[in-house]
Formats: C-alpha cells, sequence, structure tokens
C-alpha cells in the first residue's frame, strides 16, 4: 500500500493521470452500479419497443415525448445506457490497469531484500530466538515449519543475515482477477457480438436501411451485405418446407439489411410433436445445407432442435418461430351483416389470400395462420387453480379493404363449451396491438353454428320480417290501425337493434319520448323487442323444421335468452353485442369456419435462421483476408425462399 | 524468547494433507464414488456425455465437501437409504405411491415436502425458544430438527425425480424446472448454508433467524401447493430440455440461499444494535449473537453467493446462446439477475475497498434480500418474458 502510494505522487498531475484516477475511482464504479442496477430496472417495468401510439395513450403527449427523448422505450439500446455500459467496463478495465501489475508483482515475487529494522516496523511481527543452532539450522527449521503449513518460502542471502520469505493464498487473488477481467471481456464481447459493425457501415454510408416492404430479390445492392463483410450479425429469414434461402435479414430500427449467406438451408421437413397435456415436446426441423463450394453437388443433412443449433462454418443456425406453412383450408364465409342464408364457399391455403365480396366493395381475404391446438388457461377454472385446455384449431386471418385497413379475425374452429353450453368463440380487432373483441356465437344441437347465423340473416332481410310480423295473431278488440302501427314499430325496432344493438333502441327512445316518461317507455321498447325476436327465433326453428306447435323445449330456449345470471352468452345477447364488435368493420363482418382438408403439424412452417457466431469466431472473422465468396441471391434456384417481409426479430421456441 | 528448534516445529507441525486423512475419510470417498457409480449404471440409458460429466463432477464435489465439513456424510447417506427405500417400494409403479406405507406417509416426494415443511416451522420455533431460554438441550433439538428436514426434502427431491420418469420416459427430469420445485431446493440450500455457520462458528443463536426466512418460504410452498395446486409435475416444455439445467438452477439457488441468508442475518444485527442502544443489560442483548460474528458471517455469505451468482448468470448466458439464440436479450429475469448481481457488486466493493461494516451494511443486505425476492417472484408475477417458467 505504501509503495503505491508513494509511487503515485511521483506523477505529475497530468490530464491523463487525472482521467485515470477519475475512471478508476471506487465511487465512480459503485455509481455506475447503481445506475446501471437502476436504468435496468426501469427497462424492464416500462414495455419496451411497443408501438408509438400506445405510449402516447399511457402517458400522454407531454411525458410521452419527455420519455422518448430519454429513449425510454428502447432503454438498453438508448445511447446513454450504452454509454454508462461502456463506462463501467471502462472504469473496470483501468480498475484493472491499475491493479494487475501490484497484484502479479505479489504473486510471483518474494519480497526477500528487506531489513530486519523494517520488518521490525511491521505492525505484526513477532521474535524468537534459536540460541543453540548456526544459521543453516535456522533456515532449515524455518523453512520446515512454513512448507508445513503450506508456504512457498525464497531465502535471501544478506551476507551475516538471512531473510526468508514465504507466502501462502497467492491464488486468492485470482478471484477478483477473474471476475473484473471477465466484465471486460463479456462487455466488449456484447458490443461485438451485437449490430456494432452494422452501425458502423451505417455510420461509414457504406449500408443503408430498407424500410419497404420488398421481396429479397428487389432488395437493392445498397442494403445488401456480402458473406463476410461484418464479422458478426444475427438475422432471420422464414422458409416454407421444401424452400431454401442463402440470405437472411437483419432487423435495424424500423428497417433491416439482407445479409447473404456462402450456402443456402432448404428447409427439408419441420415437426412439432405434442404431449398429451397439450404442451409442446418438441420441435425438429431436418434442414439441408447447400454449398457446392466445400460440399459439392451433395448437400449436407442436418437436424436442428431446440437447444441444439446447427453449426456450419462458425453461422449458428436456430429455430426461432414457426407458423403454419400452407395448410389447405376449406373456408364458409358468412356475412353477418347482410341477409344472406348461405354461405360464401372457397378454398385458400394459409399464406395466400383470396378476394371476397363486402357489402361496400372487393375484400382481400388474407389466410394468416392455422394452428392446431390452443391450449389456454380453462375459463371455467375456480379463482386461482391453473388448469388448462386444448380449444382445438383456429385460424387467424385480415379482412382488407381497397384502401388498405384490415380487420384481424382468430376464430375458433370447434365449438367450446362455457359453463355448460358450446359455442363458437370468432375474435377481431381493428388494431394489430388491441385486444380481441370475442363474440360467442350458439352452437345448434348439430354442433354448428348455422341456426345463429340463419337467425341472423333473417333479422336483416325486410321483406321476409314484414312477413312474419303481419301474420301476428290478432287480438280480437284491435283495430286496424293500432295493428298496422304496432306492426311498423316493431320492425323497426327490429331494424334498430340488428344494426346498433339494444343502445340503439335505448337512443331511438331517447329522440321520442319525453324525458320524464323515458325509463317506462324504454322498458316497453325493449319488451315489444323481446317479444320480437322471440317470434322470429320460432320462425327460424320452424324453417328449421323443429316442431314448435306446443312451444319450443328448454334447448331452444336456452340457444335463445339468458336464463341464470351469468350465462350470459345466448343468442339475444350475442346479437345486441354484434353491432358493437361490428363496428370496427369496415366491409360487413364475416366468420369464417374453416375445415381443413388435411392439417397436421406438416405444412407449420417458419424457420428462423440467426447467423451468429461465438466470439472466438467474431475475431478470427474479423481479420483481414477471409472474406468468405458466395453467391448473390437472384437467379440462383436455391433463392426461392418466402421472404415477403423480415419475420419478428423475437426469438422465442 | 528463546525457544529449542523441536518445540517450535512441535507446535507448527501439520502434515500433508493426504496424511491427515482418517480410515472414515477413505470409506467416504469409497463410499460415494461407490455410490455414484451405482447409480451411474442404473440410469446410463438416461444420460448423454454431458449429464455423466455433471453427475462425476457432481460427485466430486460431493465428496470433497464431505472432506471439509464431515456432517455432509452423515447427510449424504441419510438421503441415499431413505431415497433408495422409496425407490424399492416404487418399485416401476406410480400408482403404489397411494396404498404402500412406507411411500404414503414418508417418502412419496408430496409427503416427504410435507415432513420437511412441518420440520422446519418447528426448528424455527425451537431454535428462538432456545435462544431466549438459553437452554442448550433445546438449541440441539432445534438443530436436530433442522437437519431431519434437510433430508427428508433432499430425499423428497431425489423421489421426485424418480417419480417424473415414473409418469413417464419422455416427461422425466431433475425437479428444478419451475418454481414449486425450486422453492424446495431453495429451502434446503438456505438451511444448509446456516447448518454449515452453525456448526463452523459453534452457535446457534443465528438459527431462529436463518430459519425465519426457510419458514416463509415454506408458507409459500404450503400456499402454492393447497392453492394453486402447483405441486404436480409437468412435462418440460423443449427450450429446456437441456443438460444446462442442472448447473443453471442449482448455481442460482446458491445465490438466493446465500443472499438471504445475509439479509436475515443484517436483521438479526440490526435487532442487536438497536437492543443495545436501547437496553443494554435486558436479556436480549445478552443471547441475540454478537455483532462481529453477524457482520462476518453475512460478509462470508454474501461472498459466496456473489460467486455462485457470477457464476450461475455466466452459465445461464452460455445456455440461453444455445437455446434462445442469444447471450443475452434483456428478458426480465435476466435484467433482474443483473440487478441482484450489481447491487451485490456494489456491497462487496463498498465493503472491501472502502471498509464499510456494521449497520449500514446491514441494512444494505436487508434491501438486496427485498431486490432478490423481486428477482425470484416479483418477475414471475409482474413482468412477463422468456423465463416465465414458474407462473403465479
Ligand atoms: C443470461 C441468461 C440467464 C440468466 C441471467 C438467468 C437467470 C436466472 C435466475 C436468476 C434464475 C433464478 C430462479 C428464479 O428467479 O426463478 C433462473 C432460473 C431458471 N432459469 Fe435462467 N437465466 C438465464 C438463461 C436461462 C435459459 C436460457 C434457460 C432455459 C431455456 C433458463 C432456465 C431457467 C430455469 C428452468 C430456471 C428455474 C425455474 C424457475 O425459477 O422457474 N435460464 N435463471
Amino acid at each position: 500500500m505504501n509503495e503505491t502510494a508513494a509511487h503515485q505522487s511521483d506523477h505529475r498531475r497530468t490530464l491523463g493521470w487525472v482521467l485515470l484516477e477519475f475512471f478508476g475511482s471506487m465511487n465512480l464504479a459503485i455509481t455506475l452500479l447503481v445506475v446501471v442496477a437502476v436504468a435496468s430496472a426501469i427497462g424492464t417495468v416500462l414495455q419496451q419497443n411497443q408501438a408509438y401510439p400506445d405510449y402516447v395513450l399511457k402517458f400522454g403527449p407531454f411525458w410521452f415525448e419527455a420519455f422518448r427523448r430519454l429513449g425510454l422505450y428502447d432503454i438498453y439500446g438508448a445511447g446513454w445506457f450504452v454509454g454508462i455500459l461502456a463506462f463501467l467496463i471502462l472504469s473496470t478495465s483501468v480498475c484493472l490497469y491499475r491493479q494487475v501489475p501490484g497484484m502479479l508483482r505479489e504473486m510471483l515475487r518474494f519480497r526477500a531484500n528487506v531489513q530486519a529494522r523494517s520488518l521490525r516496523g511491521f505492525h505484526q511481527h513477532a521474535e524468537w530466538r534459536l540460541s543453540d543452532h548456526g544459521l543453516d539450522a535456522t533456515q532449515s527449521a524455518v523453512t520446515e515449519v512454513l512448507r508445513a503449513r503450506g508456504y512457498r518460502w525464497r531465502a535471501h542471502d544478506g551476507g551475516e543475515h538471512r531473510v526468508v520469505a514465504a507466502m501462502k493464498g497467492r491464488y486468492n487473488r485470482l478471484g477478483y482477477l477473474f471476475t473484473h477481467a471477465a466484465v471486460v471481456m463479456i462487455g466488449i464481447g456484447g458490443l461485438l457480438d451485437g449490430n456494432l459493425w452494422l452501425k458502423l457501415k451505417e455510420w461509414r454510408g457504406e449500408i443503408v436501411l430498407e424500410t419497404r416492404d420488398l421481396a429479397a430479390r428487389d432488395i437493392p445492392p445498397a442494403s445488401r451485405l456480402a458473406p463476410g463483410a461484418v464479422p458478426a450479425f444475427r438475422g432471420n429469414v422464414m422458409l416454407p418446407e421444401g424452400a431454401a434461402a442463402n440470405f437472411v435479414f437483419v432487423r435495424a430500427r424500423d428497417g433491416f439489411v439482407l445479409q447473404e449467406l456462402p450456402f443456402a438451408i432448404e428447409l427439408k421437413d419441420f415437426q412439432v410433436a405434442y404431449y398429451d397435456t397439450g404442451q409442446p415436446k418438441s420441435f425438429v426441423s431436418q434442414v439441408l445445407i447447400h454449398d457446392r463450394e466445400h460440399l459439392g453437388e451433395q448437400p449436407m443433412e442436418a437436424t436442428i432442435r431446440v437447444n441444439h443449433p446447427l453449426t456450419y462454418r462458425g453461422y449458428s443456425i436456430y429455430q426461432s418461430d414457426f407458423g403454419d406453412g400452407g395448410s389447405k383450408l376449406d373456408l364458409r364465409a358468412w356475412p353477418l351483416t347482410v341477409a344472406r342464408l348461405e354461405p360464401t364457399e372457397a378454398k385458400g391455403t394459409v399464406g395466400s389470400s383470396l378476394k371476397v365480396g363486402g357489402s361496400n366493395g372487393a375484400l382481400t381475404l388474407e389466410l394468416d395462420d392455422f394452428r392446431l391446438f390452443n391450449l389456454l388457461p380453462e375459463p371455467d377454472a375456480r379463482p386461482g387453480e391453473r388448469k388448462f385446455r386444448n380449444f382445438g384449431p383456429s385460424i387467424g386471418f385480415k379482412l382488407r379493404d381497397a384502401a388498405g385497413e384490415a380487420r384481424e379475425y382468430f376464430n375458433y374452429m370447434a365449438p367450446v363449451q362455457l359453463e355448460g353450453r358450446w359455442f363458437f368463440i370468432s375474435g377481431m380487432r381493428a388494431q394489430p396491438g388491441e385486444p380481441f373483441a370475442y363474440l360467442h356465437i350458439p352452437a345448434d344441437p348439430n354442433n354448428s353454428p348455422e341456426r345463429f347465423l340463419r337467425f341472423n340473416a333473417r333479422l336483416r332481410d325486410s321483406d321476409w320480417l314484414q312477413g312474419i310480423l303481419a301474420r301476428a295473431v290478432p287480438v280480437a278488440d284491435e283495430s286496424q290501425e293500432y295493428r298496422r302501427d304496432l306492426e311498423r314499430v316493431r320492425l323497426s325496432l327490429v331494424e334498430l337493434f340488428a344494426q346498433g344493438g339494444t343502445a340503439a333502441v335505448a337512443e331511438r327512445a331517447k329522440t321520442v319520448v319525453p324525458a320524464e316518461r323515458l325509463r317506462e317507455a324504454s322498458a316497453l321498447y325493449l319488451n315489444i323487442l323481446r317479444d320480437t325476436l322471440a317470434q322470429i327465433f320460432i320462425e327460424v326453428l320452424r324453417e328449421e323444421g323443429v316442431d314448435v306447435e306446443h312451444g319450443v323445449g328448454e334447448r331452444e330456449e336456452t340457444f335463445f335468452q339468458r336464463r341464470r345470471v351469468g350465462a350470459v352468452r345466448a343468442a339475444e345477447l350475442c346479437l345486441a353485442l354484434l353491432p358493437a364488435t361490428e363496428r370496427f368493420s369496415t366491409g360487413g363482418g364475416f366468420r369464417l369456419a374453416g375445415y381443413p382438408q388435411w392439417w397436421s403439424q406438416r405444412g407449420l412452417h417458419r424457420l428462423c435462421f440467426i447467423g451468429h457466431r461465438c466470439l472466438y469466431h467474431v475475431l478470427y472473422f474479423a481479420s483481414p483476408g477471409v472474406g468468405l465468396a458466395g453467391d448473390r441471391g437472384g437467379d440462383d434456384p436455391a433463392d426461392s425462399g418466402r421472404d415477403r417481409q423480415p419475420p419478428p426479430s423475437r426469438i422465442c421456441p | 524468547m528463546a525457544v529449542t528448534r523441536e518445540a517450535l516445529l512441535e507446535q507448527w507441525e501439520q502434515p500433508a494433507f493426504w496424511r491427515c486423512l482418517t480410515i472414515g475419510d477413505g470409506l467416504w470417498m469409497l463410499l460415494a464414488a461407490a455410490g455414484s457409480i451405482l447409480v451411474w449404471w442404473l440410469y446410463r440409458s438416461y444420460m448423454d456425455g454431458y449429464e455423466i460429466a455433471i453427475q462425476a463432477g457432481s460427485t466430486l464435489g460431493l465428496i470433497a465437501w464431505g472432506l471439509y465439513w464431515k456432517p455432509v456424510r452423515l447427510l449424504a447417506l441419510a438421503v441415499a437409504v431413505l431415497a433408495t427405500l422409496a425407490l424399492w417400494r416404487y418399485g416401476a409403479d406410480y400408482a403404489l405411491r397411494h396404498s404402500d406405507f412406507w411411500l404414503k406417509y414418508f417418502l412419496e416426494s408430496q409427503v416427504a415436502f410435507m415432513w420437511m415443511s412441518a420440520l422446519y416451522v418447528l426448528a424455527t420455533v425451537t431454535y428462538f425458544v432456545a435462544l431466549l431460554g438459553r437452554s442448550d438441550f433445546i438449541g440441539k433439538t432445534a438443530t436436530a430438527l433442522t437437519w431431519t428436514a434437510t433430508i427428508m426434502g433432499l430425499t423428497g427431491l431425489l423421489v421426485r425425480w424418480r417419480e417424473s420418469y415414473l409418469l413417464g420416459a419422455d416427461i422425466g427430469h431433475i425437479p428444478v424446472s419451475n418454481l414449486y420445485e425450486v422453492f424446495i431446493l431453495f429451502a434446503l440450500i438456505t438451511a444448509l448454508l446456516y447448518l454449515f455457520y452453525e456448526d463452523r462458528h459453534r452457535t446457534r443463536a443465528m438459527g431462529g433467524f436463518a430459519l425465519l426466512v426457510i419458514s416463509g418460504a415454506v408458507a409459500f410452498l404450503l400456499w402454492y401447493t393447497f392453492d394453486r395446486e402447483a405441486q404436480h409435475i409437468q412435462p418440460l416444455i423443449p427450450a429446456l430440455q437441456s443438460y444446462w439445467m442442472k448447473i443453471h438452477v442449482p448455481a442460482n439457488f446458491i445465490g438466493y440461499g446465500a443472499f438471504s441468508l445475509a439479509a436475515m442475518l443484517g436483521v438479526a444485527y440490526l435487532l442487536r444494535s438497536g437492543v443495545e442502544a436501547r437496553w443494554p443489560d435486558g436479556l436480549l442483548a445478552r443471547v441475540l449473537p454478537p455483532l462481529e460474528l453477524l457482520d462476518d458471517v453475512m460478509y462470508k455469505a454474501i461472498a459466496l453467493g456473489f460467486a455462485a451468482f457470477t457464476i450461475a448468470t455466466i452459465l445461464g448466458a452460455l445456455w440461453a446462446a444455445e437455446a434462445w439464440g442469444g447471450y443475452w436479450s434483456w428478458d426480465p429475469k435476466e435484467t433482474w439477475a443483473l440487478i441482484v448481481w450489481l447491487n451485490y457488486a456494489a456491497w462487496l466493493h463498498l465493503r472491501l475497498t472502502k471498509g464499510w461494516r456494521g449497520t449500514p451494511m446491514a441494512w444494505w443486505a436487508v434491501i438486496g434480500l427485498l431486490v432478490t425476492l423481486f428477482a425470484f417472484l416479483g418477475v414471475n408475477m409482474f413482468l412477463s418474458g422468456l423465463h416465465s417458467y414458474g407462473t403465479l
């Protein structure tokens, strides 16, 4: 200690020395540790990388802007955060730089050239006299003791005196050394492992981020990286079964660049296996590596599983996500806002899109996803109970109008039992980030949504309705006029209800009835509406061939009406909710019941590729002259991957 | 001072390590090695090369541990005997757990955990009674209870491991895969760390405090079992099917256990220094563990925990590279592990380089437990991420 202090006072207070002192100071290090901890904590509490409008909603415009400037929405990538990390690494390096030489000296060198006087000056010292021995014998006595206690020693002959220096426990220093060196190494590794190289190239103007939604072969050279152009990267590509790609997309901020690979990877087969509980058991991809230069004409076969990536020529390849790669679906589409009784039939494969008609113009139906299993928390579970249920197959699709606005749907294809009754569940949302609004369509005795759909269609069919209402049994003393009025009221109530639910009925009551009679009148309106709906429902049943002469059975009644509190999702209510769900919708809501012709776990296929090399290789590839040759995409037959957009960056096996 | 050479030598003589080994040590090494080889022989078809290496490493670790700290031998022996008994009673039929006497009342993993829970809670109370009543006998009873609880818990974990294979060969896995299982691991590791310091420092005064946090874990475990029914053995999702789990999770929990122990000693420290200031002659000021001891053990526990946690985090990153394709993805659990690590790094730096001691460090250790607790439970409850194997 004394020595280092003396050592330091020799330094003149140059700028370098002041900086060294500052960065090496323990106060700075501890402050940095705490600041990094607090900043990291913020990033886990504030959801990162959400869409900006969500943040505006959450914080209001002022705080949104303040937080945006602080970089809180992508804190771990924010300049100041990376800066602090860099400081921490710098501070640790300086600390190492200053401590290591001294420590090594202490570890390796015996300080044998000391005077007896200065030894006596030490705080901890003891003296013995071995009077009956000479110098050599004393030395051997001392060293024997030292050795027995596990010390290493060195003797120094100073003429008439001898110094034996010994030490023990010098490896305790290694703990310090290794931990601090590891922090520095991990920090530097993290920088190299990240998008640093890409940023560097971007900064030098050698590469431009592509932000358009382009096919791989259309991406301009300015946004392409040749194999080996950067020493490390992390990218994804989506591959349907049977397709191959010799590139990956590397995401950066709001765009991406295309990184070419010196080989092509083909997905032969992808399989998901499940446990009996419905949880996934394994994800396995069979791939082929095509690399003429190194493998010749014969491709290499390999298997990629979770926890078992494939490493080929320094590139590590992982599965990162999967989706349906083209299950064939038979579809029936019912427009919910039009009086059409029969569904439109269509065929499609997942990943493709179809043209369908809507009430106001052509719509594109994009079939996004098909899932065989949907393992979800049990809705009927007691609070706190952890149970899961398989809700069966589902399809996800979008309906896009001519202006490009899309509504997203998520339909469960099989009926689901809730509170003892069966429903078809259909979710819809207008914005990608929103939760789905779910419609519960009661299933009929044939386990089909058809009864409900016919009921719904009939509500929108004025001619038919008029016919039905006119057939209502006349009450003896009613005047002709009264009956006509009532019929008109009933008709308009049903129309209102079909378009705007009970809310619209209440709204209408407000406009026509004075305030003091409003409650009474609304109740009356609703009663009339219910009666009418019940009558229409019975008519629908009759059309279906159900015998309704002696009233409807219990089953039909529960189908139609809410009977118990809690069991709310009867047809009546579903209808009442329909307009609210529908309000988002531009071109008429569709329910799609899809029945895949073949469904299996094959065909679900999106393989993501993360080209990423471990730290050693990064350093290796960084040396000049190891440029990796490779063919550019384009005409290469291997370049046929489905490559519409860069796949999601989140890796979640 | 004049001494003879012989006197000096005699005073300082210490034979080489291998010459200190007694017959007991030799027997221990042989027995542990033989047991391990037997286990390998029985279950080798389930193991890959990494797992065999892990088993060999753990065996060496166990042998060294037993040489360093003798009580481990008895613990290992007791656990081995009980687990063998359970495996023998089971044979290949999981259903026997309802009918076989030994399984039904002692050794089925759930039952063993219940024994463990009850004994830990009992031990906590007993430690405090011993402390306040200053009874050596009751203190010894408390220690015996803690050891027994630990034996039951470890046996339960081993039996559960086997039970998962009885459920189905593709379901079998080491029981450290979800919050329920790691809570048991946490209690056991904390208890063992405490027992070690109790033995080394020859005092039971810290017992009640250390066991308090274990009783807390037990309370959580019971709630988790009876309210959430979390005790069922679940199959592993693909991301967890890796030999890494066997290293990563225990290493993390050595860290958690040590940090919790340190925090409880911090509580004792604060209590004692408060009591000393107010009622210097009261009973509490006499029976509570001395401040220097608490300070010292607190430091040792944090240093040990920090080392384990450092290793665990680095191993976690290596596993992440294999499973998720990146060393670090700022997943909430990862981030909070980093925060815990940074927190104790700051603690150690202040103590080692600035020489901070006493009350502020005790407070910090206690606050550290809150941070650790958030990383452990808070993340699962409030944040979502890749690491959500144990949702509440
Ligand atoms: C940098 C990477 C990682 C860090 C820093 C990390 C950190 C931690 C920490 C602190 C725990 C303690 C237990 C808890 O709080 O619940 C833990 C537990 C666990 N980790 Fe990791 N981990 C990492 C990577 C991984 C990976 C890649 C996997 C597997 C795919 C994994 C699987 C587990 C499991 C199964 C547990 C115990 C179960 C549980 O607590 O619910 N970890 N990890």
